[in-house]
């Protein structure tokens, strides 16, 4: 799908040290992570990310034995200003794309980056580029 | 050379009264001979008031007292011995996870006997000369290694003596020594598959192999469905205990029972009060052995639970069938007043394609009441990145095995490769509780 992120996500049990063996495993392939997230459930998780580099991620992650799966997500330009969620989510909301889950990052730009899983990707990217929302993809999350 | 269908065709095949006779006759020997030879024997006949002469049919073999795995513990280590040790070429002698060790004894006529029997398994199952069995049970003071390895011989297939781990060499000479057929536990084959993947290889499309003959610890229907269809093989049941002479029975082709060969051993299924269960019904299976000479066990209670089929089968065996072992009678848990076997939760997950077919079971109290907890791992392939998903495969798993168990559990979905994989006996129940 073009002009969208490769978010990578994994399954990883609610346990310690699982963490620090993923964040280990990265490291040692030197990949960069620049936007990360944990949805738990009880017993265990699932870890969200967006790095520089996503194939090696995957391959990474996966030789090492974890469940991995790719997803495409979108990546928004929000203003680093009161008011730059609430423009994308009325925008979005508006036009009945719903969105599963969210996280966000401050680049060193004064821009804020909103990573968004929603039912609809084309739909929701339509409307956001008519509302003149800058959409950002992986070529230039790995640039950051 | 064209395949055998069977190692001896007529004693396979010989018609069910004759087997019978047999067995009668060998029966009254064998009393005959331990009442002389065994201290322990006598003792036993003589506290459950039988004496020989009270043996003279088949039916009369439920006169004579059981004998527990407990007698050979408590006759550590060669007490009930019916021999002079100088005639005895061979001792096996099992682990003692579960208590003392045991030792067996084996005379010549033991070990041919032993190799016979795996002769007549082995052609059964569609093996013979131009085959490369690999034989991955361990070898040395456990029966599965050495056992194996000499009935394969005894057919004219070419051995490759692995053992047990070395799992990537395992692969390599499975490849290069063309191996067509592998001898080991149902968990170490798929633990083999697991590993080959990650090595890159197609055990289904770059190995040569095409049986399996598994066994050494209870694996149900599902797990069978499965390392057939992944790996494009047929897997063969093998039953066998320490006790008895190791592995010594398999299923034939058509993968519908164990054929118990009648002329060297002499079956009973009873139940918990050790009463003799409806032919087709469920129970603790008993074995007298009828050629062995070192250590013959009289009404020896195995401790597996199965069903005992007397008809002829369909590939034209007449002697019995002991369908799949549904476990042992000390396997069974009774969680909140209800029995479970391992087999069972085993049969439900297999039936679930999102789970992989390593699993744990955990019994634990809290306060009065008893709590079963599965931990099972999520395949690769079946993980997605919504959490709902894997919420409600929790769900569906716990409600599947409710089904089957009528027993609420709880299920914990771990990582792929976080539970043990065990090169032997693998360990899949916990119990901690302190009863």
């Amino acid at each position: 799908m073009s002009n969208t992120i490769k978010q990578i996500s994994l399954f990883a049990e609610n346990k310690p040290g699982r963490l620090s063996k993923v964040a280990e495993a990265l490291s040692k392939a030197k990949v960069n992570i620049r936007a990360f997230t944990i949805a738990e459930a009880g017993d265990f998780g699932v870890i969200r990310m967006v790095v520089d580099d996503p194939d090696k991620a995957y391959k990474t992650l996966q030789s090492q034995g974890f469940a991995v799966s790719e997803t495409d997500v979108i990546g928004v330009e929000m203003k680093d200003v009161p008011g730059g969620l609430h423009e994308i989510a009325d925008v979005l909301g508006r036009n009945n794309v719903n969105i599963d889950y969210a996280y966000a990052f401050v680049t060193s730009t004064r821009l804020a980056l909103l990573i968004l899983r929603v039912d609809n990707i084309p739909q929701a990217q339509k409307v956001l580029k008519e509302a003149g929302v800058r959409l950002v993809d992986s070529k230039e999350v790995s640039r950051i | 050379m064209p395949m055998l269908d069977y190692w001896n065709s007529r004693i396979e095949r010989a018609p069910m009264e004759e087997l019978r006779e047999i067995q009668a006759r060998k029966l009254r020997q064998l009393v005959d001979t331990v009442y002389k030879s065994s201290h322990f024997y006598r003792k036993r006949f003589k506290e459950a008031g039988v004496r020989p002469e009270d043996v003279k049919t088949l039916d009369d073999v439920t006169k004579l007292p059981f004998t527990f795995k407990k007698d050979l513990r408590d006759n550590y280590p060669t007490n009930m011995f019916c021999v002079p040790l100088n005639q005895v070429v061979r001792f096996h002698v099992s682990s003692g996870t579960t208590g003392k060790p045991t030792v067996v004894g084996y005379t010549r006529g033991d070990i041919d006997c032993w190799t016979t029997s795996l002769a007549r398994a082995l052609t059964a199952c569609g093996l013979g000369r131009g085959d490369v069995i690999q034989v991955s049970y361990g070898y040395g003071l456990f029966t599965g290694g050495l056992g194996l390895h000499y009935g394969a011989e005894e057919i004219g297939a070419s051995v490759i003596p692995m053992g047990v781990g070395n799992t990537e060499r395992q692969i390599e000479l499975m490849q290069d020594l063309h191996a067509t057929a592998i001898a080991c536990t149902p968990s170490y084959l798929l633990h083999m598959n697991e590993v080959a993947k990650r090595m890159g290889i197609s055990i289904r499309d770059e190995t040569d192999l095409k049986i399996a003959i598994l066994g050494a610890e209870p694996w149900s229907l599902e797990t069978r469905r499965r390392i057939e269809d992944t790996m494009g093989i047929k897997a063969y049941d093998i039953y066998g205990t320490s006790e008895l002479s190791g592995p010594l029975f398999t299923e034939c082709k058509e993968q519908n029972g164990i054929h118990v060969w009648a002329d060297h051993f002499l079956l009973e299924v009873v139940d918990k009060n050790g009463e003799p269960v409806k032919e087709g019904q469920r129970g603790e299976l008993v074995v007298t052995t009828l050629s062995k000479e070192a250590l013959p066990l009289i009404r020896y209670r195995v401790g597996d639970i199965t069903i005992l089929n007397n008809e002829e089968c369909e590939c034209g065996r007449t002697h019995p069938r002991i369908m799949r072992i549904l476990g042992r009678a000390d396997d069974m848990l009774i969680i909140r007043g209800i029995n479970v076997f391992p087999s069972q939760i085993e049969s439900v997950l297999m039936t679930i394609p999102e789970v992989g077919e390593h699993f744990q079971i955990i019994a634990e109290r809290n306060g009065e009441l008893d709590e079963l907890t599965v931990r099972v791992e999520v395949t690769k392939a079946a993980f997605s990145d919504k959490l709902a998903d894997l919420m409600k495969l929790e769900k569906k798993i716990e409600y599947e095995l409710h089904k089957v168990l009528n027993l609420s559990t709880k299920v914990e979905l771990v990582e792929t490769g976080t539970l043990p994989r065990s090169q032997g006996k693998s360990q899949k129940v916990i119990d901690k509780r302190k009863i």
